[in-house]
This record gives C-alpha cells, sequence and structure tokens, in this order.
C-alpha cells in the first residue's frame, strides 16, 4: 500500500515537472539580461521621477535607448548613470542634475493671517475650499502636501516661517512635491554650479498695492529686475517676475535690486557678495 | 404619513429662528460690488466700463456661453472700476464696482405691486425673457434656469416640481417669500408650466411650515394643475434627486438628469424671479437673504440688492455678537465659511448664518469605527467611508467605481459621524479629481 502511493505521488511529479518544463519552454519571454544588471544598480526607489513606471521600466528604457543622454535617474544622480554607462558601454548622459524650488516666502510675519482655518490639514482640501488663511490667495498653504508626497523625506515645514523647506542632499528631483503642490508653487530648477541659484520667490500675480498690502515679501511686478538684468533672463507676467534658469547667469545683479526681497540667492559664499558687481567676481562664478 | 425621499437622511435641529418675520428691504449701500460669475458656467463678459453711469437694472455683464447668465446692475450710479473682488468661493474674480447715486430705474421694468396674472407670450418667448433677465436656481446651486428650461431633444418633461422644502436648518427665505408673494410665485410657476409645456406642478413643501402649506392651499384653487404636497421633514429634501423621489416617487438614475424621468425642478424662489423678469420685465437684481444665528439680536429676512457687502446686512440685524466664530454663507450643513464680511450678496446667497465659538469648532478626528451611521444616511445611497479613503490614498479607479461623483455634498455623512470624520471634505476633493479624469477622457 505504502508502495503504491509512492509510486503513484511520485509519477505525478515526474510527468508535472515535464509538462511545466514543456510549457515554460515553449512559451519562454525573453528578457535581456542587461535589464535586469541595470535594475540592480538602480536605488529601487519606485519614485517615477525619471518619467518612467518604476525604477525596472527606467531600466528597460536605458537598455534600450541609442544614447543616455536624456536619461536621469534622480535619485542616483551622475554616480549611478555612470554606472548604468558602465554596464551597457554607453557614454553617461549630460542631463544636468535639478532641484525642488518653493516659490513662496510669505512667512508668519509677511503674511498677517485674516482668517483661521479650521477643516482637514490639507493643502488640496483647503484650496478647493477658499483661498488661504492670509490675504495672498497664490501663497503656501503650509499643511505639507509637499512633504507627504516627498519619500525621501527632503521636505519639511519649518515651524518659525511656516513654509515648506528643501533638503538639498536629500532632495532627488524627482517631482512628486511638484505634483502635489494645489498652488503649483513648487517648480524643479537647475541646481546650478555648487548649488548656486536665484529665484523669485513669490507666487502671488495681484496688482503691486494688492500684493504687498497682503504679503509684505510678495513679488510687486516693479519689473527692476527684468530691467536691470543683463542676460534677458527675467520676465514679468502677470505682475509676476521669473528667472529662467536656461538663461541666468548668477550675476546677482538683480537681488539687491528687488524693493521686496522677493528674489532670493542661494549659497553664494557671503564674503564675495560685498564684491558683487566687479567683473572678476562675475566671471568666476560663472 | 407623510412622503419623503426613500433612502438616508438626516433630520437637524431646525433652529428656524427668523421663520415668520416679515421681509423688510434692506437699505441701498453706497457702493456694490457684483461679480461677473455669480452662477455655475462660464462668467459673464463685462459690456460696461470705468465710468459708465448705469441705471437699475442695466446690463452688466453678458453670458459668456450656454451655460452662463446674464448679469445687471442692482443700483443707479456710475461704475468705479472692473476689478478683482473676493467673493463666497473664497478667491478673488473679476467683479464691477458700482458707486451709487439715487434709485433710478430702466424705463421698462414695472415696478408696479399689482398682481399680472395673464402671460399670453409663447414658450420660446418666455425662456428667452428668462434667459435675458439672468435668472439662475435660486436654491443655492445657480444653475441658469434657461438651460433647464431647455431639455435635450428626444427628452419630454411632465411634470414641473417646485421645490420649497427648503431643507437646510436655520434659513427662512424661501419661505417668508412664500408667506408674503404667495400669488406672485403660483403665477411664476403657471408661466414655468407654460414654458416647459406640462399641465401639472407639485409644490414640494416640509410640513414644519403649516402656515405655508394652509396659505397656498387656499390659493391653488384660483390656478390651473398646481398641487401642494407637504412632505416630512429631512435633509436634504431639497435635494433636486431627492425631491422628485419624495413627490413622484422614481428615483433617478446615477449620472442620468431629472428630465430622464420627465421632471423638471426648480425653486420657490425662482418661480418668483421668473414671475418679476416675465410679467414685471425686472431683471434678477434682488432676493431674500435669510441672516440668522442663536446669538443675532434680531434674527430677520431682508430683501438685498445683489452687491451689498454681508456687513451691512449683519449690521442691519443687529451687529456681529461677541463670541462669534464663524460667519457662514448659506445654511448650516451645505453653506460655506466666509472669509471676510466685506463679501457681496450673490445671486446664490440664501443665508447668512453667525455661529459662536462653542459651536464651531470641528471636535478632533479618530479613527473610523465601522459604525456605517455614514451609508446608512446617505441620501444617494454611496458609501461615504470607502469614498473618503479612496480620495485619501489617491485612488481615484475605485472612486469612480464606487460613483463618487453622484455625491451631492449634502453633509449628512460628516454630520452623522461619531468619530467625527471629515467624510465631506475628502469627498469633495476626490469627486473634483474624477470629474476632471472623466472629462479628460471625453475630450
Amino acid at each position: 500500500m505504502l508502495l503504491f502511493a509512492i509510486i503513484v505521488l511520485g509519477g505525478i511529479g515526474i510527468v508535472s515537472s515535464i509538462l511545466l518544463y514543456l510549457t515554460s519552454k515553449k512559451f519562454e519571454v525573453y528578457e535581456d539580461p542587461l535589464i535586469a544588471q541595470v535594475q540592480e544598480v538602480l536605488p529601487a526607489a519606485n519614485c517615477g521621477g525619471c518619467g518612467y513606471p518604476g525604477c525596472s521600466g527606467f531600466a528597460s528604457a536605458c537598455v534600450n535607448a541609442e544614447s543616455l543622454d536624456d536619461l536621469l535617474c534622480p535619485v542616483g544622480g551622475r554616480e549611478v548613470m555612470g554606472k548604468v554607462a558602465a554596464i551597457l558601454g554607453k557614454d553617461a548622459g549630460t542631463t544636468e542634475p535639478m532641484i525642488a524650488v518653493v516659490h513662496c516666502n510669505g512667512n508668519c510675519e509677511a503674511r498677517p493671517r485674516t482668517n483661521h482655518y479650521n477643516g482637514v490639514n490639507n493643502c488640496t482640501i483647503a484650496s478647493a475650499l477658499y483661498g488661504g488663511e492670509t490675504g495672498c490667495t497664490y501663497g503656501c498653504l503650509g499643511f505639507g502636501d509637499c512633504v507627504t508626497a516627498c519619500t525621501f523625506g527632503a521636505i519639511l515645514i519649518n515651524p518659525v516661517t511656516g513654509l515648506p523647506e528643501i533638503d538639498e542632499d536629500k532632495c532627488t528631483s524627482c517631482g512628486a512635491c511638484v505634483k502635489a503642490c494645489p498652488k503649483s508653487l513648487i517648480e524643479l530648477r537647475k541646481k546650478g554650479p555648487k548649488s548656486r541659484r536665484i529665484y523669485v520667490s513669490c507666487a502671488n500675480k495681484d496688482k503691486g498695492g494688492v500684493a504687498r498690502k497682503a504679503c509684505t515679501n510678495a513679488c510687486i511686478g516693479c519689473s527692476k529686475c527684468e530691467k536691470e538684468c543683463p542676460f534677458e533672463a527675467i520676465t514679468i507676467t502677470n505682475n509676476l517676475a521669473y528667472i529662467d534658469y536656461r538663461k541666468c547667469r548668477l550675476c546677482r545683479k538683480c537681488v539687491p535690486i528687488c524693493p521686496t526681497k522677493a528674489i532670493h540667492k542661494l549659497n553664494f559664499p557671503p564674503k564675495k557678495e560685498a564684491a558683487a558687481g566687479s567683473k572678476e567676481t562675475e566671471k568666476e562664478l560663472i | 404619513m407623510l412622503r419623503t425621499f426613500r433612502i438616508g437622511g438626516i433630520h437637524p435641529p431646525e433652529n428656524k429662528l427668523s421663520a415668520g418675520k416679515k421681509i423688510t428691504a434692506l437699505a441701498v449701500p453706497t457702493q456694490v460690488v457684483i461679480p461677473l460669475s455669480q452662477h455655475i458656467g462660464a462668467p459673464a463678459q463685462a459690456v460696461v466700463k470705468k465710468g459708465d453711469t448705469v441705471k437699475v437694472g442695466t446690463l452688466l455683464g453678458k453670458a459668456g456661453g450656454f451655460v452662463s447668465a446674464n448679469i445687471h446692475s442692482s443700483v443707479s450710479g456710475k461704475v468705479n472700476k472692473i476689478d478683482d473682488a473676493l467673493d463666497a468661493s473664497g478667491y478673488k474674480r473679476p467683479a464691477v464696482y458700482i458707486d451709487v447715486e439715487g434709485d433710478e430705474w430702466e424705463e421698462q421694468i414695472d415696478r408696479s405691486e399689482t398682481l399680472n396674472k395673464v402671460c399670453n407670450l409663447s414658450s420660446k418667448e418666455i425662456i428667452t425673457k428668462i434667459a435675458e433677465a439672468g435668472i439662475v436656481g435660486l436654491g443655492g446651486a445657480t444653475f441658469p434656469t434657461q438651460v433647464k428650461l431647455t431639455p435635450p431633444p428626444g427628452t419630454n418633461a411632465e411634470i414641473l416640481i417646485i421645490n420649497a422644502a427648503e431643507c437646510e436648518p436655520y434659513l427662512t427665505a424661501d419661505h417668508s417669500l412664500m408667506m408674503e408673494k404667495g400669488a406672485e410665485i403660483l403665477t411664476g410657476i403657471t408661466i414655468l408650466m407654460k414654458a416647459i409645456n406640462v399641465k401639472k406642478a407639485v409644490i414640494g413643501i416640509e410640513s414644519n411650515k403649516p402656515d405655508a402649506i394652509s396659505l397656498f392651499k387656499h390659493m391653488i384653487v384660483h390656478f390651473e394643475g398646481i398641487e401642494i404636497m407637504p412632505l416630512k421633514v429631512q435633509y436634504p429634501q431639497g435635494g433636486e434627486k431627492q425631491l422628485i423621489d419624495a413627490v413622484i416617487g422614481t428615483q433617478v438614475k446615477s449620472g442620468a438628469l431629472p428630465i430622464s424621468v420627465g421632471a423638471v425642478v426648480q425653486n420657490t424662489g425662482t418661480a418668483f424671479a421668473v414671475y418679476e423678469a416675465v410679467q414685471k420685465n425686472k431683471p434678477l437684481i434682488e432676493r431674500v437673504v435669510t441672516v440668522t444665528g442663536k446669538n443675532v439680536a434680531n434674527p430677520s429676512n431682508f430683501l438685498v440688492r445683489i452687491g451689498t457687502p454681508i456687513s451691512s446686512l449683519i449690521a442691519a440685524a443687529g451687529g456681529i455678537p461677541e463670541n462669534t466664530e464663524k460667519i457662514i454663507g448659506g445654511g448650516p450643513m451645505m453653506g460655506k465659511a466666509l472669509v471676510s464680511t466685506e463679501i457681496p450678496v450673490t445671486k446664490g446667497s440664501s443665508g447668512v448664518l453667525l455661529i459662536s465659538n462653542k459651536e464651531a469648532v470641528r471636535k478632533p478626528m479618530r479613527n473610523c469605527i465601522r459604525c456605517s451611521k455614514c451609508i446608512t444616511v446617505c441620501p444617494m445611497g454611496l458609501n461615504p467611508t470607502l469614498l473618503m479613503n479612496t480620495s485619501e490614498f489617491r485612488n481615484w479607479d475605485l472612486a469612480e467605481k464606487n460613483y463618487i461623483v453622484d455625491c451631492i455634498e449634502c453633509g449628512s455623512c460628516s454630520y452623522t459621524c461619531p468619530a467625527n470624520r471629515p467624510l465631506l471634505d475628502y469627498i469633495r476633493l476626490g469627486k473634483g479629481k474624477v470629474m476632471g479624469i472623466i472629462r479628460a477622457r471625453k475630450s
């Protein structure tokens, strides 16, 4: 009886294994082994920041692409792309690293509250209801949808200013916060040499007087910076200045001229600031 | 046994403090701000410019599309500027500022009080007149009335249902209008019946307005084809689909219009506005607004010119009481807290409610205890707790499959939730997203 059971079960096992083997041969899907190799060096964050559905999608895109010029893993950056290039025997891409920038500087002092929000702590819900707790209907609501969206812990709301701050070391420019912000305040900009960059920290499109009344840090659209800029990088649309990071050469001339200090510069050495304007420093910076 | 809609519903404390108060005309303010977008649909296009002299009833903005409405001046004076103004939406939108000078009316407007019952116009002429007068649904949704009266081809209206439910607690604007302008409302209903070519109209009214019911029972004998139907007090009976179910006992399918069951629903206030537009050539330039609240010195019903700042209404009702925490535009259930008292009265403002700090505070949210109360009260038969979760975790596919777009945003779920979960807040968010996705798919 025991022998019979062993023969029957063993027989079933052998027959099924042959069947399985044949089916797997017959319906085999060929996958480039390179894809698996590339995927191994990718960070496996599956953030979608590269524009492809997850890391495996990006890996197959890398393998199939002719050159890696337009492909960049924002999380891994140049380092990972170098590894990918080594595996594939292609040149590493030249895509510039980007970083998220918040276009609002309406801190608690500059932008006094006109009302008190008593609903759900969620920017999207609040912005669907009304303009916000202050006179500025364009500014940051401060409930932290961007913080929730960031999977790298790169954004935190500063409890003093009530505004989101971006950790340069952690930000991978995946763009999740850009999509999450209902006020469209976050933009991915060129990280710049040594993380130096200049941007307008305001999104208020109201007329100058109205904007100023709501927030003392607001851009009033006076167009002083537009005139000052030697590279035509600044444009004013709807009473709001915008610095095109592709044209900006970081000369910093617009920074001191802004009457409301809405133009921010980051990571410039403080000493050289005194000498800003002289041609030598400019060249050095460029 | 009184009829009501068959699924869900709640009965919050009625608090109709201003019931039985006469409608008082509020003095014309020194400046009015008339938003160009007071309705659902495309904003009106301004046809006046700075410095123009306007009279009461002068066209300020022309309808910007099929689903849009004309905007008229509610005062006489000079156009100060056309600029953005904060309105009840909480955002700044274009509006016409008018400095008031005197009170001169356009000549064609008949200002007499005499009742003019006879209307010999054809259906088309009536609808044109309604469109010209800029009439929108005055129950609060502000959907342009002429669009509702023009059924899509292939459909046929069989019954006109008049919404006199006024199911929102506190509000008495429609009730007071019925007590004072009954004959005008009934004439307006007759005109509406002619416009959509139906022989029967039913006024659905909640049984907490016995004086209006008995008054109308006496009056309708003089009008052909109009019935009055007292309904059990149940919120949200004023919702279009709920009222249809309560009155004719037919449910409108998900995504379908009321016309699919042969019904057209109009508000009592709208019926009165239609009467004034068709018989008196008067565009929609004023409306009845209830100003109320437990601590308000003198809760009242005011006849207010469109564009009057809310602050002057509150002042007329005795000022802002101490410890007021929130001022709500509309009723307590569907209304929205206002961010400024300078926000103007628009066509959709049915009430101003001042609530104290004790009542206004939202209690902290706790975890869902799966009691399913929200499912029991949802008048659309939805699953609010599931919909909130789909919204919170951004699962729009699942939200769509569970009919999130059918939500009428009545707030019964949030009201009843023992864990104080902000169900409607999240559902509203998801509804907007899913509607956007559906629109994108269609185009």
